[in-house]
């Protein structure tokens, strides 16, 4: 929330020096509310000062390092209202009460994929200590952990065995998640002494707050909040209840990212562990922890991450070049569409559907629709020509077959005269009439 | 130092629409709170969840649904299999074989399949046409005229052909309709517009915003529907209040993920699991972002679906 003139005036020394190059030290608050001068041109604001006001006009979610990786630093509680800003991240969770811990953490690597220019993959790892295991089994465990050389996330609430635990694995990022309402001093100083974030739980909302509220008060503003698993409800209540408090209600004490174990609340349900991760991932979700990531989970879940959290300003694109489709060679027919990476999906998917093998051929048309980058000049007989020369389609391909979307069939006679020898086909408007179109095709050409 | 929660409970709501015939109806909406969000005040109705079930049968190549309609040979008998699949609470019928570019099922073997599907089923019923504009306002008003009195629910009308669906199915026959419109917020308001100036009650009519699997363009859809539910909560926009019906199956085992057999990808693993995490995954994030309704094909996606909503009230 801005903040007015008026109270940054309130915090003035109001001698009226000019020494900040304003007239007077009204005209500099104002200034300074716009944000056009910083607050630090006034050589007489007192520290304490200082520190209300930036603690004022700090963005209200802090955006929390983990490595490489931002999380939280949101400004809206919807995307159409600007953008998302720091994808949520999905991490495999593993206790040293588990049989099979080791045998699950071999897993973690086998989902490992690109999609339009992002990678997929499990970012973190759990490593939760359940009180009735012996100490040694969860460092032996941590020391398997860390050969994933993922940042890991290190469920531990004994403060003894947090800091052997933070000391064994610290080349790696961490996050120690432990604290909670009684213990949190003894946790936040291993925390704090490591350098590393602080995950912070408790029993209800409300001793989570003022457990928050506790350890900002000692200095640690490097935390995540964890919304626990007493129960699903209570769990997405509170993603939703953080995250409202700090975007819309203003209340800096929750403005954090948060961190939810959907595997604690549905044990073994690797059906609902993915509807839950979906749940989270669409609200307010910051990490996101479950047993497994398989592929049948991953596709989906990754494709609806990178789609939310685009920024709706920016359409996705796909990297232009020829994506051969159905094992299609040389002699297979081209079609050609644009690079925004919906048209892409939507397109090649019906493609792949019709069996038939198919050249695509992707170029640089701006990253719009079909009909917005003919509009815009981007997607014409011109650069489409362009394409096939520049990247010597015709050395790679020798079939002479070219389908164009049916939305540009005014295109055709422009591009037969563009590029002599090449048939142009037009194909239907509607990609959901490719399949058909394409096995008559095929089947007429046979 | 307690947290202090300020629930976003609003003056207005979403309509709350009955369709089905007296002893086997079903309430969609009538909450006046962000989607879900059940801890601000209790939802009117929780979100529903209904079976897909095609005229040209169920997929026989996927186990799961092959061992669930083991036995189940004709379609009103896997109707009744779907209609007590645990977790269902309507059946949609899908008249699929109405293509003309298909089957091309003529008007009158439709409507004596959804008339002998009705008769085999306990829960409301959903009929939905086969995507061809043309076939399916035919095809719709016959519907509606021989279930005239059973208040079923029709989908879809789209700005082809509301007017004659609208006209019929709702103002002579007296039955539900669905208002079809492509992921766009202004596109969903007008057809209402339209559709109430036409003298369609607002109350008989709920709408479909358009769908998308995970990963194909989603963001157009969340981002769609939750414009739709800010416009009609914070605004009290009584052209955006109808709930909200999403069919979901159709577009997440028509997606790659979930066509390719493992043969193909053997990495990806199974097939059917691929696309029952594809529909659950795709199924609560559409929830999540404002569905009343979603329709499955999967009784793994229909159970893990209904029970997470379960969950959340
Ligand atoms: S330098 Fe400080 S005290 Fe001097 S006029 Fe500017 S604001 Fe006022």
């Amino acid at each position: 929330m801005a903040l007015k003139g008026l109270d940054i005036f309130k915090l003035t020394p109001k001698k009226n020096c000019k020494e900040c190059g304003s007239p007077t030290c009204m005209a500099f608050s104002m200034k300074v509310a716009q944000g056009a001068v910083s607050i630090d041109k006034c050589p007489y604001m007192s520290q304490d000062a200082i520190d209300k006001l930036s603690e004022q006009t700090a963005p209200p979610m802090k955006t929390i390092k983990v490595g490489e990786f931002s999380l939280g630093g949101e400004t809206v509680m919807f995307r159409h209202d600007k953008t998302f800003v720091s994808r949520c991240l999905y991490a495999v969770a593993v206790c040293d009460g588990m049989e099979d811990a080791e045998a699950r953490l071999a897993k973690v690597p086998q989902v490992d994929y690109e999609r339009i220019g992002e990678r997929m993959h499990v970012e973190m790892v759990t490593v939760d200590h359940c009180s009735d295991q012996p100490e040694d089994k969860y460092l032996a465990l941590v020391e398997k952990a860390k050969a994933l050389g993922r940042p890991l996330i290190l469920g531990v609430e004994d403060a003894g065995l947090a800091a052997k635990a933070v000391a064994a694995a610290k080349e790696l990022p961490l996050v120690l998640n432990g604290a909670n309402e009684e213990n949190y001093e003894a946790m936040n100083k291993v925390a704090t002494d490591a350098g590393i974030v602080l995950g912070v739980s408790a029993a209800s909302l409300d001793a989570l707050y003022d457990t928050v509220a506790k350890l900002e008060g000692l200095g640690n503003k490097n935390l995540i909040l964890d919304v626990g698993s007493a129960s699903i409800k209570d769990a997405f209540a509170g993603a939703v209840k953080i995250r409202r408090a700090a975007l819309k209600n203003n209340d800096r004490t929750f403005g954090y990212p948060t961190y939810v174990n959907v595997a604690e609340l549905a044990p073994g349900n690797s059906h609902m562990q993915g509807a839950l991760a979906s749940l989270f991932t669409t609200r307010y979700g910051s990490i996101i922890a479950m047993d497994e990531m398989d592929y049948a989970k991953a596709l989906p879940l990754y494709g609806l991450r990178q789609n939310l959290f685009t920024d709706p300003q920016k359409p996705m694109r796909v990297t232009p070049g020829i994506y051969p489709l159905n094992g299609a060679d040389e002699n297979a027919i081209c079609a050609t569409t644009v690079d925004f990476a919906l048209t892409y999906f939507v397109v090649s998917g019906e493609l792949e559907r019709s069996g038939v093998p198919v050249n695509l051929l992707i170029s640089d048309a701006g990253g719009y629709s079909v009909l917005t980058s003919w509009a815009a000049g981007k997607f014409s007989a011109n650069t489409i020509a362009n394409f096939l020369k520049e990247n010597d389609i015709e050395g790679k391909i020798k079939n002479r077959t070219l389908l164009i979307p049916g939305k540009v069939a005014v295109l055709k006679g422009e591009l037969e005269a563009n590029l002599p020898g090449w048939e142009i086909v037009v194909a239907p408007k509607e990609a959901v009439q490719l399949v058909k179109f394409l096995k008559d095709l095929a089947a007429s050409r046979a | 130092m307690p947290f202090t929660d300020k629930p976003q409970v609003f003056n207005a709501a979403i309509n709350a629409l009955t369709f089905g015939e007296a002893g086997r109806e079903l309430t969609l909406g009538g909450s006046n709170v962000y989607p879900l969000y059940a801890f601000d005040a209790p939802l009117a109705n929780a979100p529903r969840v209904g079976v897909e079930v095609s005229d040209q049968g169920y997929e026989k190549a996927i186990p799961g649904l092959a061992a669930f309609y083991a036995g189940a040979e004709t379609i009103p008998e896997q109707a009744a299999r779907a209609a007590a699949m645990p977790g269902a609470e309507f059946v949609c019928l899908k008249l699929d074989s109405a293509d003309p570019n298909g089957d091309n099922a003529s008007v009158e073997d439709c409507v004596a399949t959804v008339k002998a599907v009705y008769e085999a089923i306990d829960k409301p019923l959903v009929v939905m046409g086969c995507k061809n504009v043309e076939k399916d306002t035919e095809l719709l008003v016959k519907v509606a005229e021989a279930l005239q009195g059973k208040n079923v629910l029709l989908m879809s009308a789209r700005e082809e052909d509301y007017k004659t669906l609208g006209a019929s199915a709702v103002l002579a026959y007296g039955q539900k309709l669905c208002g079809e419109s492509a992921v766009d917020i202004n596109l969903a308001k007008q057809l209402n517009v339209l559709m109430s100036q036409l003298g369609v009650p607002a109350a008989s009519t709920v709408m479909n915003l358009g769908s998308a699997a995970a990963g194909y363009g989603f963001e157009y859809v969340a981002s769609t529907m939750d414009r739709v539910k800010s416009a009609a909560l914070t605004q009290n926009d009584a052209m955006l209040q109808m709930p909200v019906v999403t069919p979901v199956g159709s577009e997440a085992w028509s997606v790659k993920e979930a066509l390719l057999e493992e043969a193909e990808e053997p990495e990806w693993g199974s097939r059917e699991e691929r696309g029952i995490q594809m529909e659950i995954i795709t199924a609560a994030a559409c929830l999540a972002s404002g569905s009343d309704a979603v329709i499955l094909r999967h009784p793994e996606s229909v159970k893990t679906v209904s029970e997470m909503i379960s969950a959340l009230l």
